[in-house]
């Protein structure tokens, strides 16, 4: 037994587990923008992920773009493919309930994984580090460079986002049509754009997440299955609350970061699950998420 | 062309098999599935036993999602609930007729316990929930050494009928139909009573449902413990033909399959389940010999059968729910009413 | 007139608020036990909100149900219908998915008893009590709602007039006590109002059932009902028979505004 507790290496887990909260955070975003605009979770946001990894990895990587021009490139075309997204499948299902769009959603997943698998491969590929590696130490705690700037990086995209949303037309636009369509429409806004770009959006945001993740590991298929751990932020965080998703993200990642300290990685890996499981349990619409009244 | 089809008795309309028509094929469908063991190549015998089990487990899954609108993603992970249960009982010595029994209703009780908190709440929250039961479920596939046997897996004993051992595809495949047309014959009948009528209810108007004095908590478990019930036979069924299972079985994407079998045969119908489930079995059965073939001029094809797979998965979840949401029913459907007018009727 | 019947469905006080937004603001009202009470009043009244109080999707923050005398405030919406208590909806709500018989027989529901077992399996009991409801069906509900040749049809395809029919039969097939319906006649044109007014007396006379109905044609509530309840902004601002409630002035004002009480116009224009 040892002489006393270590608090130093508590304290450095969950420094690190909080900051790892903000990538969660920022997947979480994703997912929650299309609830808020769609009314649907969206399983394939970890493709979007692995989207956004594979074309950044082929354009810096595979081409030998410069980074500055491989990036928007990659947002662009990974914009381009979530338009697609709605245009092809959710705009023929608008009509329809929410369990069959939901379920193309899983089709829409596996097919991206697929895909990606078949034309890249299954092999990891090693991106190179986007972040500055330089560690922070504070006292007898080290932390990551790149889990640091990640932390801020996922910061300021969350904080454009909102701003973005509290505050422009377009965004105001979108919350509006989200919240009412049909009065959206008769108030002239153009609900089919918005609900386009809700998906650009959330693609835009999957794609900065999943290059972010990929240069902090390594890039694989296994990519596209790290979104559905952050099915348990977004439930612990309510549906369709981006400050939700927010505290969530950061407690979801403590949580995570704890766990894998003191009781191993299998365990980690788990740890979303059962947060989901006991979140439905006791409170099934989250922190924030507001409750459901049907109109009868 | 379909003539003189008339009901004199009310206990005759509602009748499975109301007109001499149809109880013919039955009768010849049965006498099928006795002879095809006999007769058939041992490729298609065992394709068959793999059908079977499809089948059982897509009837299963679409009392839960189709007819009740429950959407699960675990259903592959209890299918390993009653493999793994399966397992257990049969190495220690319980005969089959007792462990795929038992093998449903754990998975069945292990429903009821998963639907419990998500039932109340909207069917997005059931879906997040059944998935994450099936990451955990696997865990414990993986984890638990001393009843699943861990990552190396389990193996399990023939299953025994008076005597004779099942140990052949040829015997396993009268086993696998017998299973199958009990079970599918009850999932229809289901629906000829108020249990089933009320499980469509509770998916097209809740409200009304309730309205009407139905208790939705009750019955949606129940929809829930009857479509694992199946599932745990169907994994039972698997354990004892392939004798041996590991936990890299029962993934997501078994649990996706199965989905993408009742989306294309038709969600809400038996026969849809059938279509489906064929359909989806010899989807990749066609992808293989595609790859074959094509592996002649580009070796390095077969590295990519299991990602096509996904993405023809996928495709046709997608496709058919853009285009026939109804599925291959619906097309089976205009092709028998285009025969019942023929030659008059185009 | 007879003795006053007793009131077979009470609503006491009810208080139901949504946020900000005061939907029934102290209602109380009676529906005798034999009678067809009609609920009128402009658009927004609350009158959705009160069937669906008393049905039990809204929980009224006070105010008590009271059917036949018994307090089943407590009671969930389906087992409110086990007691008798039926309703059609604004909107059809029949089951899409499901034939006319299929959906009428749903109706039956409470009274049957199959497990899911004993339905699985179907022969012996389950079919015996399918085929006695299905009888029943035939002979009380079908032949007398005149949907016969209908019967085998989805529910989707039907015309409106014959959806709001088979939603009724359904109802009826609850046996209930207590009917509630809710705009019956709403999109119908004259003969199908005629068709429907002429059901629901029926329903009255030879069933014996209590009828609650909310609508908003004058001419049927006028005809029909023995006693009339009117809201306005979630308050009752009168009640009694049709004559008493059409020369009520505030009434009046409620639908036709201040200068048609000056005027002396009469109320109950149809709607």
């Amino acid at each position: 037994m040892n002489a006393g507790f270590d608090w130093i290496v508590l304290a450095e887990f969950s420094a690190i587990g909080l900051l790892s909260g903000g990538l969660l955070a920022l997947i979480a975003l994703g997912f929650v923008l299309i609830y808020k605009g769609t009314g649907v979770i969206n399983f394939a946001m970890g493709e979007f992920m692995m989207l956004g990894a594979y074309f950044f990895y082929t354009a810096h990587v595979m081409w030998g773009l410069d980074l500055w021009l491989a990036l928007p490139a990659t947002l662009a075309a990974v914009a381009l493919a979530a338009a697609l997204v709605e245009r092809a499948i959710l705009r023929p299902l608008s009509g329809q309930p929410v369990i069959s769009v939901l379920m193309a959603t899983i089709g829409l997943a596996s097919a991206l994984h697929g895909g990606v698998d078949a034309v890249w491969g299954g092999r990891n590929y090693e991106m190179p580090t986007l972040l500055p590696r330089k560690p922070l130490i504070v006292g007898d705690i080290l932390i990551p460079g790149q889990l640091l700037w990640s932390f801020l990086l996922a910061a300021v995209v969350i904080t454009a986002f909102t701003l973005y949303f509290r505050y422009s037309r377009t965004g105001i636009a979108m919350r509006a049509a989200a919240s009412d369509p049909t009065t959206a429409y008769v108030l002239g806004i153009d609900v089919r754009r918005t609900q386009r770009l809700t998906w650009v959006f959330a693609g835009l945001v999957g794609a900065v997440a999943g290059i972010v993740v990929a240069s902090m590991t390594s890039l694989s298929p296994a990519l596209g299955g790290a979104a559905l751990g952050v099915l348990a932020v977004i439930i612990l965080g309510g549906l369709d609350s981006i400050a939700g998703a927010i505290v969530a993200g950061l407690v979801i990642g403590l949580l995570e970061s704890l766990t894998a300290g003191y009781l191993g990685g299998k365990v980690r890996d788990i740890v979303p699950y059962v947060v989901v499981l006991v979140i439905l349990l006791v409170r099934p619409y989250g922190l924030f998420g507001t409750r459901q009244i049907e109109r009868l | 062309m379909r003539i003189g089809d008339f009901r004199e008795s009310y206990r005759h309309d509602e009748a499975l098999f109301a007109t001499p028509v149809a109880r013919a094929w039955f009768a010849a469908l049965l006498a099928a599935l006795l002879l095809f063991p006999l007769v058939g190549s041992g490729y298609l015998v065992g394709l068959a036993c793999v059908l079977g089990i499809h089948v059982i487990a897509s009837a299963g899954l679409n009392i839960m999602t189709g007819y009740t609108g429950l959407i699960s993603l675990g259903h592959a992970a209890f299918m390993g609930v009653g493999c793994y249960t399966a397992a257990y009982f049969a190495q220690r010595g319980l005969p089959f007729v007792l462990t795929l029994p038992l093998a449903g209703l754990f998975a069945a009780a292990l429903g009821v316990v998963v639907g419990m908190p998500s039932l109340r709440i909207k069917g997005l929250y059931l879906a997040v929930a059944t998935l994450a039961m099936q990451f955990l479920l696997v865990y414990v596939f993986r984890e638990w050494d001393s009843v699943t046997g861990g990552v190396r897996g389990v193996n399990v004993p023939p299953a025994e009928l008076l005597g004779v051992k099942l140990d052949t595809d040829q015997r396993m495949a009268w086993l696998i139909a017998a299973c199958a047309v009990a079970l599918l014959l009850a999932a229809r009948n289901l629906f000829r009573t108020r249990v089933g009528r009320a499980f469509i209810a509770i998916r097209d108007k809740d409200i009304s449902a309730e309205v009407l004095g139905i208790d939705l908590l009750r019955y949606k478990l129940a929809a829930f413990a009857i479509g694992s019930f199946y599932a745990g036979v169907a994994g039972a069924l698997l354990a004892y033909y392939y004798r041996a299972m590991t936990p890299e079985y029962f993934t997501l994407q078994l649990s996706i399959f199965y989905l993408a079998a009742i989306i294309v045969g038709g969600l809400g119908s038996t026969l849809g389940s059938i279509l489906g489930a064929v359909f989806m079995t010899l989807v990749p059965e066609a992808l293989r010999a595609i790859v074959s073939f094509i592996a002649q001029w580009a070796p390095r094809a077969v590295e990519i059968l299991s990602p096509i797979q996904q993405v023809v998965f996928g495709l046709l979840i997608i496709g058919f729910l853009v285009f026939e949401p109804h599925g291959l029913l619906e097309i089976w459907r205009r092709v028998r009413r285009f025969f019942h007018l023929w030659p008059f009727r185009a | 007139m007879t003795a006053e019947a007793a009131p077979l469905l009470q609503v006491e006080d009810l208080h139901l608020a949504f946020g900000g937004i005061k939907a029934l603001a102290g209602v109380s009202l009676a529906a005798r036990a034999g009678q067809i009470t009609a609920i009128i009043g402009p658009n927004g009244a609350g009158k959705t909100s009160l069937f669906n109080a008393i049905s039990g999707f809204y929980k009224p923050q006070r105010g008590r149900v009271l059917f036949d005398g018994a307090d089943i405030s407590a009671l969930g919406a389906s087992r409110r219908a086990a007691l008798g208590l039926a309703r059609t909806f604004q909107n059809v709500a029949l089951f899409r998915g499901m034939t006319v018989l299929d959906n009428i027989k749903l109706g039956g529901h409470t009274r049957l008893a199959t497990n899911p077992l004993a339905a699985m399996w179907y022969l012996g009991g389950a079919r015996r009590e399918e085929m006695a409801l299905r009888q029943e069906i035939e002979r009380e509900v079908i032949d007398f709602l005149e949907i016969d040749h209908v019967r085998h049809q989805g529910v989707a395809a039907l015309p409106y007039g014959l959806q709001k029919r088979v939603e009724l039969a359904r109802a009826l097939a609850m046996r209930p006590r207590v009917l509630m319906l809710d705009e019956p006649v709403a999109g119908m044109n004259r003969e199908e109002t005629e068709d429907m007014a002429r059901f629901i007396l029926d329903i009255q006379e030879e069933r014996g059932i209590t009828v609650l109905l909310i609508e908003h044609d004058m001419g049927l509530v006028m005809d029909i009902a023995n006693h009339v309840v009117v809201l306005n902004f979630g308050e009752v601002i009168g009640q009694g028979t049709p004559a008493e409630v059409r020369a009520n002035p505030e009434v009046v004002r409620a639908y036709l505004g201040d200068t048609a009480v000056a005027a002396g116009a009469p109320a109950g224009a149809a709607a």
